[in-house]
C-alpha cells in the first residue's frame, strides 16, 4: 500500500495505509465481480456509436499575455513571468 | 432573496461554499431574471472555485467556463457556488472538505451527492436553478434525495471546458430544477458543441432511430437487486402504475450485463481520476506544502491537500492501472462496459425509455454510511449505467417515504433527452 501511494505521489501515514488495505480488500472483491463477464468475439461495439473526436484548428490564437498574470498568480512560487520551482538535478 | 437572506437560510443547510456579493446579469436572454447556483467544481471567472477541496482553497478561476458564458448570455444570474463532495468523488457532500450540505427535508440527513449543495439551493428555495456535474449519478441522485428535478445530459451535450474533471468518458455538467419545464429550458441554454471540448456532439451525432410510442422497459431482476429498501419498491410500484395510467405501455427487459454496472464504474472512474489529478502537484496552482526536494513537494502537498476519500480513489485508480493488473481490472471494465452499452442501445430500438428508481433508499443519517466506502458505492447502482454508456437520464420526483423525498429515474438512447423532457412532463403533471 506505501508503495502504491508513492506511485500515486501521496503521503499517508502507516495507519492510513493499513486502513486502506482492509478497504481495497473489500472493494477490489466486489469490483472483481467484473471477470466473471464473457466477452463478445471480435467486440468492437464502441466503433458503432458515433464517438469520435473532432479537434479544433490550431489557429487563431488568443492575444498573447492577456491570462499571464492571472494564472501566474495562482501559481505558489513565480519569478517574473515563470513558475518557480526548485532545482532538479 | 438577498445574499444576506440566503446566508440566514442556508445556516442550517450549507448548500452554498460563498453566496456571491456582486451576483448581477450580464446579458438579456432566456434566463433573464432568473437565479442560479453552480458547483464548486466550474469555473467562473474572478470567483474562487475550490471543488470543494482544500487543496484548491484559494484557486480563483482565471476564466469561464463555457456553461458559465452561456449562463451569462442568457441572462441568468449566477448567486453563488455549492458544496459538494471533493472533487465530485462522493454520493453524500460528507467528503466535502467545508462540512457536509444537509437536506432540506430533514437537517438531520444528507442531502446526497455529489451536487448535494445544487440539489439542496434548488430544494430550499434558495436558486431557482442550479447546475452540477453527474460523473455516475451525482446529479441524480442528489435531486432524488431532495426532491427536484436533475438531468444528466448525453454524454458530449454539454461543453465540460472549464469544469474541473473528475473521470473525463463519464463527466458531464447538467440541470436541477423544480421542474422538468425549467430543467429543458437550461438545458437549451448551457447544450451545444464547444470546439473547447472535442468530446462535444452535434444534432447530427445520433440519428434518431425510434419515433416516440410512450412505450417503458423496466429490467425487474436489476430493479430488484439486493438491498433496495421496501419503501423504494412500493413508491416504484406506483410510478410504474402511474405511467400505466397516462397511456404508456410498460414491459419487462432484461439486461442481463446491467449487475456489472457498479464493479465496471469503480475500476474506469478510479482509473481516470488518477490520471486527472495528477495535475494537482503544488506547482502550478492551488496549495504547497514545502519538503526537502520537488518529489517531497508533492508528497506533502497532495498528502495534505486530498481529503481521504480522494486519496482512497487516486491510490485505487493507481493499482488497477499497475502493470500486472491492468489486464485484470482496467481492461475487463472496459470489455464490459462495450457489452452494457451494446444492451441499452439495443433496448432503445424496442422502447422508448428505461424506468428504475434512482437511489435504493430515502436520504441516509448524516454519518450513517461514512465508515464504510464500499456502502457508499453501492448508492450509486441506479445511475451508473447512464455514464458507462453515455445516455442520458432524469431524476423526477416521485413522493415521499414519510418526510423524505423519492426519485425515479428514466434513461432514454443516446441524444434523446426529448423523451425525456416529454415523459418527465407527462409524469410530473406539467403538460
Amino acid at each position: 500500500m506505501l508503495d502504491l501511494a508513492k506511485l500515486a505521489r501521496i503521503e499517508i501515514s502507516d495507519a492510513e495505509a493499513e486502513k486502506l488495505s482492509r478497504e481495497f480488500d473489500a472493494i477490489l472483491g466486489y469490483v472483481s465481480e467484473v471477470k466473471e463477464v464473457v466477452p463478445e468475439q471480435h467486440s468492437n461495439i464502441l466503433k458503432n456509436v458515433g464517438v469520435f473526436n473532432v479537434m479544433r484548428e490550431d489557429a487563431n490564437p488568443h492575444e498573447s499575455g492577456i491570462y499571464t498574470e492571472k494564472i501566474l498568480n495562482e501559481a505558489p512560487a513565480r519569478q517574473d513571468n515563470f513558475i518557480k520551482v526548485k532545482k532538479i538535478l | 432573496m438577498t445574499p444576506e437572506e440566503i446566508r440566514i437560510k442556508d445556516k442550517d443547510i450549507h448548500a452554498f461554499l460563498e453566496v456571491f456579493e456582486d451576483a448581477k446579469p450580464y446579458g438579456d436572454g432566456p434566463l433573464s431574471g432568473k437565479t442560479i447556483a453552480i458547483k464548486d467544481n466550474i469555473l467562473f471567472e474572478g470567483h474562487k472555485a475550490s471543488a470543494a477541496s482544500k487543496i484548491l482553497e484559494n484557486f480563483i478561476a482565471p476564466y469561464d467556463a463555457t456553461v458559465v458564458k452561456k449562463l451569462k448570455a442568457s441572462g441568468a444570474m449566477i448567486i453563488g457556488r455549492t458544496n459538494c463532495d471533493e472533487f465530485a468523488m462522493g454520493s453524500s457532500t460528507e467528503n466535502s472538505a467545508y462540512g457536509v450540505a444537509k437536506n432540506p427535508h430533514d437537517l438531520e440527513r444528507v442531502a446526497g451527492g455529489s451536487s448535494g449543495g445544487s440539489a439542496a439551493a434548488v430544494a430550499g428555495g434558495m436558486a431557482e436553478l442550479a447546475l452540477g456535474s453527474d460523473t455516475g449519478g451525482s446529479i441524480r441522485q442528489p435531486a432524488a434525495l431532495c426532491g427536484v428535478v436533475g438531468l444528466k445530459p448525453t454524454y458530449g451535450r454539454v461543453s465540460r471546458y472549464g469544469l474541473i474533471a473528475l473521470a473525463s468518458s463519464f463527466d458531464q455538467i447538467g440541470p436541477f430544477a423544480k421542474t422538468v419545464f425549467e430543467v429543458e429550458m437550461l438545458y437549451n441554454v448551457i447544450k451545444g458543441q464547444d470546439p473547447m471540448d472535442s468530446t462535444t456532439i452535434t444534432h447530427e451525432t445520433y440519428p434518431v432511430r425510434k419515433e416516440f410510442s410512450k412505450t417503458i422497459g423496466i429490467p425487474r431482476a436489476f430493479v430488484e437487486s439486493e438491498g433496495i429498501s421496501a419503501e423504494v419498491k412500493e413508491n416504484f410500484a406506483g410510478a410504474v402504475k402511474k405511467f400505466e395510467d397516462l397511456g404508456y405501455k410498460v414491459k419487462e427487459v432484461a439486461l442481463p450485463n446491467l449487475k456489472y454496472v457498479l464493479p465496471v464504474y469503480y475500476i474506469i472512474m478510479p482509473a481516470e481520476a488518477s490520471s486527472n489529478l495528477a495535475r494537482f502537484d503544488g506547482i502550478k496552482y492551488g496549495m504547497h506544502k514545502d519538503g526537502k526536494d520537488v518529489i517531497e513537494d508533492y508528497f506533502k502537498t497532495r498528502g495534505a491537500g486530498f481529503g481521504p476519500e480522494v486519496r482512497r480513489r487516486i491510490i485505487l485508480g493507481t493499482y488497477v492501472l499497475s502493470s500486472g493488473y491492468y489486464d485484470e481490472y482496467y481492461g475487463k471494465a472496459a470489455e464490459a462496459r462495450q457489452l452494457i452499452t451494446k444492451e441499452l442501445r439495443e433496448l432503445f430500438e424496442n422502447v422508448d425509455l428505461m424506468l428504475t428508481p434512482t437511489t435504493p433508499s430515502p436520504a441516509w443519517k448524516v454519518g450513517e454510511k461514512s465508515q464504510s466506502p464500499l456502502e457508499m458505492y453501492l448508492e450509486d447502482i441506479f445511475t451508473v449505467h447512464a455514464n458507462i454508456s453515455g445516455c442520458p437520464a432524469i431524476s423526477l420526483p416521485s413522493g415521499f417515504a414519510g418526510k423524505l423525498p423519492l426519485g425515479i429515474e428514466l434513461t432514454a438512447d443516446l441524444g434523446r433527452e426529448d423523451n425525456l423532457f416529454a415523459a418527465g412532463k407527462d409524469f410530473l403533471n406539467e403538460s
